[in-house]
């Protein structure tokens, strides 16, 4: 098994702050690793390390075999990197752009011409081509940034949250162009908040928080030990909640968890629609009122209760507690 | 070596797009120049007077290295902005050297103040003032200013990576430039400061650069002083501009690294 990136025990300190307490992480070739973790725990320190932007104070690691510490250039001439937030130059076109940087990374004049039309093409920003990137939308700019990333056609892709701000069209339509280097054989790590896209993009994906690395798996393993998906239901009346937490046990695959100051109550349910029905005529039959009844797929915060017993961001305020059964 | 130069070469091109794309950058470096030569040349030219020959001659060389004492700003600002908008780490994502991005940045401002010369020279001769000794030492007057403008280049650079915010580095790079302008004999002789203030004026790279461009030109000179500097201002400019080029430059590049790594 070939492996594209390699970490061992990075490290990184701000003053007194330890962004990054010993990080590992192994990524084969040709497949896609999800750093998945809340806002300050260390997503973007760890890309900017890998692709040679920061160094680390402590650990090691090769990225698509060159030491980044040793050999940055070497690193360098083999990755992409979108960064968290596009970096484009405002004053020039979207053509001008790519063809900058593709001269940059030494694909001389014409080569970089010919790529620049090619991703403008693939990016679906021909029409935009000619215009200065000052009047790009922010899904244009992301694509437009990926679109650099991919000029050199690298064997690494660093993508570090490609798809936050962006409108469900076009994170799909990213997803999908993501999907496209992977079956070209591109290695890929991107990091994002959402535990679906790292479901949709990843192969494996590994948590991390404050600086830690505190689970890692597959999507389908992370994803049993959160618990899939969840069944909420709200209640007018709170009082009703021991009695609908009772009927809700009936469909569940798990322990119920009350919540929203005791006026709903979620469970993680099994796939399908019956689990749904059952829940739904239970309730009925018993006259409860329910003022909102919902499938929820399982989100950041939902890993880390279920990871780490405390919420993600620890900003929530919910006074979450599960009931014993 | 070649690569640095390639990588310069096209990020400079990038800086001549910027320029061809924001009027008020062209403004800057053409019209307003103008403007400083119609004041000074009209309005004082015509109030004051300096021993042994005519203002507007004596004035051009003030106004020239004054011109290019504001490409401290011009660069402060470009490398700021870049910073902000996340440019410089794309750039340090790709396998270039460090310097390049420096480098296109100050060869470009420069070539900027170059073009600043050209169009005041041109208003210069205009308005009656000449240069009397001929195309060598008119041309070696240019290139003094020219490397007044990119030693100040390298300085401007250097603000805007320790600054770093775009909004303040105006503020700073005029706040360092003001002093140095106006102690100095870019606009009156210096003979009616205090000691002290003489002093260093005398030493300023800037009366340097005025002395020699007014001598080379063959224009009115007013040194009395019997300090260093003043006696032999050409070697004086060249050495203490070569000096602090020599100091900023690895300082700038340094302070890139750092910056940028954050
Ligand atoms: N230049 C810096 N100076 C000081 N602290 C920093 C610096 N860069 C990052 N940090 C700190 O390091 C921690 C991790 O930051 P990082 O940007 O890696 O988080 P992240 O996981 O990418 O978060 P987000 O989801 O908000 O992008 C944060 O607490 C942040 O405040
Ligand atoms: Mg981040």
């Amino acid at each position: 098994m070939d492996v594209a990136i390699e970490a061992e025990g990075l490290s990184k300190r701000y003053g007194d702050n330890e962004v990054l307490k010993g990080v590992d992480l192994t990524v084969p070739a040709g497949s896609v690793l999800g750093l998945l973790g809340p806002n300050g725990a260390g997503k973007t320190t760890t890309v900017r390390i890998l692709a040679t932007l920061l160094p680390p104070d402590g650990g090691r690691a090769t990225v698509a075999g060159h030491d980044i510490v040793k050999a940055p250039l070497d690193v360098r001439r083999r990755i992409g990197l979108a960064g968290q937030y596009a970096a484009v130059d405002e004053r020039l076109t979207g053509r001008e752009n790519l063809v900058l940087i593709g001269r940059l990374y030494r694909l001389g004049r014409a080569n970089a011409k010919r790529r620049a039309e090619e991703l403008l093409e693939r990016f679906d920003l021909t029409g935009a081509a000619d215009r200065e990137t000052k009047t790009y939308s922010g899904g244009m700019r992301r694509r437009l940034d990926l679109a650099a990333s991919l000029l050199a056609d690298p064997g690494v892709l660093f993508l570090d949250e490609p798809t936050t701000g962006l409108d469900l069209t076009s994170r799909m339509t990213l997803w999908s162009m993501v999907r496209e280097q992977v079956d070209a054989g591109v290695t890929v790590l991107l990091t994002t908040q959402y535990l679906e896209e790292a479901d949709q993009l990843a192969d494996r994906v590994a948590v991390i928080d404050k600086g830690m690395l505190i689970a890692d798996g597959t999507p389908d393993e992370l994803k049993r030990k959160v618990g899939g998906e969840r069944l909420e239901v709200s209640l007018a009346d709170p009082a009703t909640v021991p009695e609908v937490t009772g009927l809700l046990e009936r469909v569940a695959v798990g322990e119920p968890v009350v919540g929203d100051q005791g006026r709903s109550v979620s469970v993680p349910v099994g796939s399908g629609i019956d689990s749904i029905a059952d829940a739904a005529t239970a309730l009925r039959g018993k006259g409860i009122e329910v003022t909102d009844f919902a499938m929820r797929r399982p989100s950041m915060d939902d890993v880390f209760l279920a990871l780490t017993g405390r919420s993600s961001a620890g900003e929530s305020d919910e006074d979450e507690g599960r009931t014993a059964a | 070596m070649k690569e640095l130069a390639t990588d310069t070469w096209i990020l400079a091109g990038r800086h001549m797009k910027h320029i061809a794309r924001v009027p008020e950058k062209l403004i800057g470096v053409t019209i307003a120049p103008v403007v400083m030569v119609l004041i000074f040349g009209y309005l004082f030219g015509s109030a004051m007077s300096v021993p042994g020959g005519n203002y507007r001659e004596y004035i051009m060389a003030g106004i020239f290295t004054q011109v290019m004492f504001s490409a401290v700003g011009t660069s402060a600002a470009g490398v700021a902005d870049d910073l902000k908008n996340g440019l410089v780490d794309r750039f340090r994502s790709l396998p270039m050297s460090r310097y390049a991005v420096l480098l296109g940045r100050t060869v470009s401002d420069m070539a900027m103040t170059a073009l600043s010369c050209l169009v005041m020279a041109v208003v210069g001769l205009l308005i009656g003032w000449k240069a009397h000794h001929g195309v060598v030492k008119t041309a070696a007057g240019f290139g003094l200013l020219l490397l007044l403008g990119f030693t100040m280049c390298w300085i401007g650079a250097l603000i805007g990576l320790v600054v770093r915010s775009p909004e303040a580095v105006n503020t700073i790079s005029s706040l360092m430039v003001l002093p140095f302008a106006l102690l100095s004999n870019s606009f009156v002789p210096l003979d009616g400061l205090p000691r002290w203030m003489q002093i260093i004026g005398e030493w300023n790279p800037i009366s340097s650069v005025v002395s020699a461009c007014r001598d080379l030109w063959g224009n009115p000179s007013t040194v009395v002083s019997d300090a260093l500097p003043a006696q032999h201002p050409l070697a004086a400019g060249c050495l203490i501009l070569c000096c602090l080029l020599i100091v900023v430059a690895p300082m700038a590049a340094r302070a890139y690294h750092r910056a940028a790594a954050r």
